[in-house]
């Protein structure tokens, strides 16, 4: 039934501290920004097609669950950095899919006002270092961020997402063995979908889960299942409590899976439809549709006003961002320094 | 960048070569360390080679011709430049030295003093390592500073009338500075300096209009003319009636074929009376009096602004048509400043007209090199007695200039009567070398 | 007006110390920086007087080092971070070229990045080709970061406190050679404001610009030289970017003459960037010889004494070249 805040069979015994923990407020919110960061790929995909944005851009569709799994629980005082397929990140941590149509559109009400474009979405007010157009880029600043937290005796965490290509950079080696020895309150959330750009994790990388790597460094690595959402919280709350209360970093790896390219340009030659056609039957968002309605919590018909207010939501803010300003070329010099040029 | 081709010293004491012959023809590919042309030297003759690779144009240095080691006598143009048709070497008798626009001579006399001699930007030393670049090509003139260029520009002088005393001949500040002052050595020392001179006047009684490069030549030359030539004077009365009457008539045929002025019957008179005195038709110089072939008479010509004065070349031999139309095309384009070195450079005497003017009568200066000028009044109708009875003439009073070096006192009064019986009586120039019974 | 002297090395300490003192969120990592006192002694003894956390010694790790201290000052702290060569930022380039200098603008300002790099450079001490380079033109190339450079132990302290006020990146350029050069150094915190070109010696004959170690070089040239009757003024840039211009291009409109002395490698180095500016500026139109470049040699760093010298420009060679653009021969 809908008018309890916890469903009675969530709450059974047999529930798990994912149901058990959130409410149903923030569950519908975890399935509402699944929905959202999926229409919002599908809706930046069709207008890329259609010629409407520059550049290229970078799709996680089908790593709904990861994003919103880790993001969920964070607050505005908690840093993320993400990757260059981070459009998930951004929306999981809160920001609006107005205010990123309009930066793929280059506009002045764009997140970064038109000069970061899909590889620098960031959203500092909220935590949000943004995503980086360099593969391991991040990793030093979220272990910078989190140093900056111990140093001023915080609460707060620095939360990293970083790619399985990333795994093999210099700084994520150098990054980790830092935080590990400062004993920094950085979680680093690898997403593992298998493959870097072309190249799988089997042929590049010397291990087989990067989770393994975890122990070189010496802190606690696990393996999750990526496509589900409450695996996903689940392992982040552990790490979560653990950074918070001086028990140092952690390196969660989700296991999942993008069904589209690298990038627009990609011919996916690298893998076969067989591969890409399995994945797809183990979509994060049904299945978490289907708990939700099994444990209670939402019916089919509270799932679908979810899935008309993400609708709504996301062609409103395509609208929006279409009618945004553009910005002059006088301005071009703008915020290379703060102050005056 | 295109590369100069020189003429090497290759012996110790080498300071002049001959170009012995040429292997290439203007337009020639050639390729580095292929030979060009032989240099002769006072010892043998030596293979010279190309220093680059591309289009290779000569200069007029003619086979044969001694030349002064360092001068360009070709150049060569790379992969993408155009080769220029021609290529003035150093010591062309006619330098066109004043063509560049922003020199700010255009068409002002010969801004160097007088001579035919090349100017010293053209012998440039040469640069063996190239490190410097050939940024200028031979024809377009000095390498200069930008310094010096904007101070050259500013006073009006000429580059490639000054000597670059740094590196490569290039300009520095300081050449034009030492310019100015070696130009103006006609100015005296007593000469009032332009302070103490507005010092005289009310502040804002007058307009300050900067010196241009024409009145800045005139005021240099007609000065140096005065303090450096002996003038003296002498004057006649032409009764010019019939002149008058002879050109009417002439110019009752004339219809659209021409129609001519009195100036050009003074001009025509002015050239057969040096040829019939030539002793008069003449150039002073250190070395000796230059005694004229031809009458190249000048003819002064007020534009706006200032002066010119372009001469018709071997006018005794030139039909008063021909003189009026040249006249005509000289005196527009004087007025368009379009004049020509070759225009105005030389000629052996001048003839300078204020009579329109209602001048009666003026001394004129001399224009050096030119030995006399010719000064001409305005026509005024008097009573003259003929044959003891009052007769109405029209009269017109001529003095004549002369530079006491050249010409004597009597030379110059015979020039005057030939003037004046040629003048009084048109139809005697239909006669060539007329004599007269004069007195020496 | 003399007095209170320090080396360089004690003035950018004190900076630190200062800064520290007044402000909570500053601290520094580097390698080596903490118990051993740092490479050069910098350092010193402030892990004594701040704690291990607030000067932090780093695993070797350059490029994550630099971007964990990127990280930290886009989540409010001020961080130093010391390279122990200033040869060893080129580990770090991602951090502080794709990231340090470009976070402001990609985000089309949200966010500062107020960090300050320092490092020693320069050659001089028989550390060969990969410790003893001049790398500031690299950095100066690059829009979002300022570059400084230090000649005097007051400066140092004031242009390190600027730089640490200053909310964007800031490369602090020391060259090893000074930093036992002693001198005037106010004790009270002060700035030296970045950007600002300082005229060390006026002359009207030729302007020679300098930076770092090259500053006391020009200034011994000039002594020289105006024993012969040759006046030279001397600029001590300061700062790299931004380049003071307006001083350039006023000093070079005064003499006529210009040189540019510099120890990193003569081609595509700051000498081009100050030639072209003048070149462009109606500077142009006032100068009255070629501009002359005395940068180092196309060259990595030898080791041999003779040959390290031989590979940046001497007192002799300064001399030598001001000589010959004021004589006309150049």
């Amino acid at each position: 039934m809908a008018n309890a805040t916890k469903s009675k069979s969530a709450t059974g015994p047999n529930a798990r501290p994912f149901y058990a923990k959130h409410n149903k407020p923030q569950l519908r919110d975890a399935l509402r920004r699944m929905w959202l960061i999926r229409r919002f790929e599908e809706v930046a995909e069709e207008s890329y097609v259609r010629g409407l944005t520059h550049g290229t851009m970078h799709l996680s569709i089908g790593q709904e669950a990861s994003a919103v799994g880790i993001c969920m629980d964070l607050t505005n005082a908690d840093y993320i950095t993400s990757t260059h397929r981070g459009h998930g990140h951004c929306i999981g941590k809160g920001a609006e899919v107005k205010y990123m149509f309009a930066e793929f559109f280059g506009k002045e009400e764009g997140y970064c006002r038109g000069r970061g474009g899909s590889m620098h979405i960031a959203d500092p007010a909220t935590g949000n270092l943004g995503a980086n157009g360099i593969v391991g880029g991040g990793l030093p600043l979220a272990t910078g961020a989190a140093l900056a937290i111990q140093l001023r005796k915080g609460k707060d965490v620095a939360v990293c997402f970083f790619g399985d290509g990333a795994n093999n950079e210099g700084a994520f080696h150098e990054s980790l063995n830092m935080a590990a020895v400062w004993n920094l309150p950085v979680i680093y959330v690898c997403e593992n979908n298998q493959y870097g750009m072309s190249v799988s994790t089997e042929r590049s990388t010397a291990v087989k889960d990067i989770a393994t790597r975890a122990s070189a460094y010496n802190m606690p690595g696990v393996i999750v299942n990526g496509n589900s959402i409450a695996d996903v919280s689940e392992a982040m709350m552990v790490a979560t409590e653990r950074a918070r209360n001086g028990g140092g970093p952690s390196l969660i790896e989700c296991k999942t899976y993008r069904t589209r390219g690298h990038s627009r340009s990609d011919r996916n030659r690298y893998r076969t439809k067989d591969e890409i056609e399995d994945w797809k039957t183990r979509d994060p968002i049904p299945a978490f549709e289907e708990e939700l309605e099994k444990f209670g919590v939402l019916s089919a018909d509270e799932i679908s006003v979810v899935r008309e207010e993400v609708e709504k939501e996301v062609n409103d803010g395509f609208i929006f961002a279409q009618g945004g300003t553009n910005p002059v070329p006088e301005s071009v010099l703008r915020d290379v320094y703060t102050g005056a040029a | 960048m295109a590369t100069e081709v020189i003429l090497p010293k290759v012996d110790m004491d080498m300071a002049t070569g001959t170009i012995a012959k040429w292997y290439v023809e203007s337009g020639a590919t050639v390729k580095k360390g292929q030979a060009i042309f032989d240099i002769e030297t006072d010892k043998s003759a030596m293979e010279i080679e190309s220093p680059a690779d591309g289009v290779i144009m000569l200069g007029d240095a003619q086979v044969g011709a001694v030349v002064p080691i360092g001068s360009v006598v070709a150049m060569i143009y790379g992969a993408g430049e155009v080769p220029k048709a021609a290529v003035p070497s150093p010591f062309s008798p006619r330098e066109k030295v004043a063509d560049r626009p922003d020199e700010g001579l255009a068409a002002s006399p010969n801004a160097q003093t007088g001579s035919v001699a090349s100017p010293s930007s053209a012998l440039r030393t040469p640069s063996p390592n190239g490190g410097r670049g050939t940024n200028e090509d031979a024809n377009s003139g000095s390498r200069a500073t930008p310094l010096a260029r904007r101070l050259a520009r500013q006073k009006g002088i000429s580059l490639s009338a000054i000597k670059g005393t740094g590196p490569h001949g290039r300009i520095v500040a300081e050449d034009v500075a030492n310019a100015r002052t070696a130009s103006s050595v006609a100015a005296p020392s007593n000469a009032m300096e332009s302070q103490a001179v507005r010092a005289m006047y009310a502040e804002g009684s007058y307009e300050v209009k900067p010196l241009d490069g024409m009145r800045r030549t005139i005021a240099q030359r007609l000065t140096q003319s005065k303090q450096t030539v002996p003038h003296f004077y002498l004057s006649a009365t032409c009764t010019i009636d019939q002149l008058i009457a002879v050109r009417s008539r002439l110019n009752a045929h004339g219809g659209d074929a021409y129609k001519l002025s009195i100036n050009d019957f003074i001009i025509k008179a002015m050239a057969q009376a040096l040829q019939q005195v030539p002793d008069a038709n003449v150039t002073f110089t250190d070395e000796g009096i230059l005694h004229h072939r031809a009458s190249d008479v000048g003819v002064a010509v007020s534009v706006e602004g200032g002066l010119f004065t372009p001469v018709i070349r071997s006018a005794e031999s030139k039909s008063l048509k021909r003189i009026s139309s040249e006249m005509k095309d000289l005196a527009s384009r004087a007025k368009a400043r379009k004049l020509q070195p070759a225009d105005y450079q030389g000629g052996s005497a001048a003839i300078s007209n204020l009579g329109m003017f209602g001048v009666e009568s003026f001394t004129a200066i001399i224009n050096p090199p030119q030995a006399t000028i010719l000064a001409i009044g305005a026509a005024v109708e008097r009573f003259i007695p003929v044959n003891k009875q009052p007769v109405l003439a029209t009269q017109m009073e001529v003095t004549l200039s002369c530079d006491h070096r050249a010409v004597d006192g009597a030379v110059g009064a015979r020039l005057l009567q030939a003037f004046q019986r040629l003048i009084e009586d048109p139809a005697l120039m239909l006669v060539e070398s007329v004599k007269f019974d004069n007195a020496p | 007006m003399s007095g209170r002297e320090l080396s360089y090395a004690q003035a950018v300490q004190e900076a630190m110390s200062q800064a520290m003192e007044a402000d909570h969120r500053v601290f520094i990592m580097g390698e080596d920086i903490g118990v051993y006192g740092g490479a050069f002694g910098v350092t010193g003894d402030m892990v004594q007087r701040f704690g291990p956390d607030r000067v932090r010694d780093t695993p070797i790790s350059e490029l994550g080092g630099a971007g964990v201290a990127v990280g930290a000052a886009m989540a409010g702290a001020r961080p130093i971070y010391e390279f122990q060569f200033s040869d060893f930022a080129s580990l770090a380039m991602e951090q502080i070229v794709n990231q340090a200098a470009k976070m402001r603008y990609m985000l089309g300002g949200k966010i500062s990045v107020p960090i300050v790099f320092r490092m020693p450079c320069g050659s001089g001490t028989g550390a060969a080709a990969q410790h003893s380079q001049s790398l500031e033109a690299w950095f100066a190339h690059i829009p979002g970061l300022k570059v400084v450079e230090p000649a005097t132990p007051e400066d140092a302290k004031g242009l390190l406190l600027a730089a640490l006020d200053d909310p964007d990146p800031v490369m602090v350029f020391e060259h090893k050679l000074l930093y036992k050069v002693k001198g005037h150094v106010p004790e009270a915190p002060y700035r030296t404001p970045i950007g600002k070109a300082a005229i060390r010696r006026e002359g009207k004959d030729a302007t020679l610009i300098a930076a770092g170690i090259m500053a006391p070089k020009a200034l011994e040239a000039a002594t020289i030289l105006a024993g012969e009757d040759i006046d030279i003024e001397v600029i001590d840039l300061r700062t790299i970017r931004p380049l003071d211009t307006k001083a350039i291009f006023d000093s070079v409109k005064k003499t006529t003459r210009l040189a540019i002395a510099y120890e990193g490698v003569k081609s595509f180095g700051i000498g081009a960037e100050i030639s072209a500016a003048v070149a462009e500026d109606e500077a142009f139109d006032y100068l009255d010889a070629p501009i002359m470049r005395l940068g180092g040699v196309e060259s990595p760093i030898p080791y041999s004494p003779i040959l390290e010298k031989a590979a940046v420009p001497q007192v002799d060679d300064i001399v030598a070249g001001l000589r010959a653009l004021v004589k006309k021969r150049f």
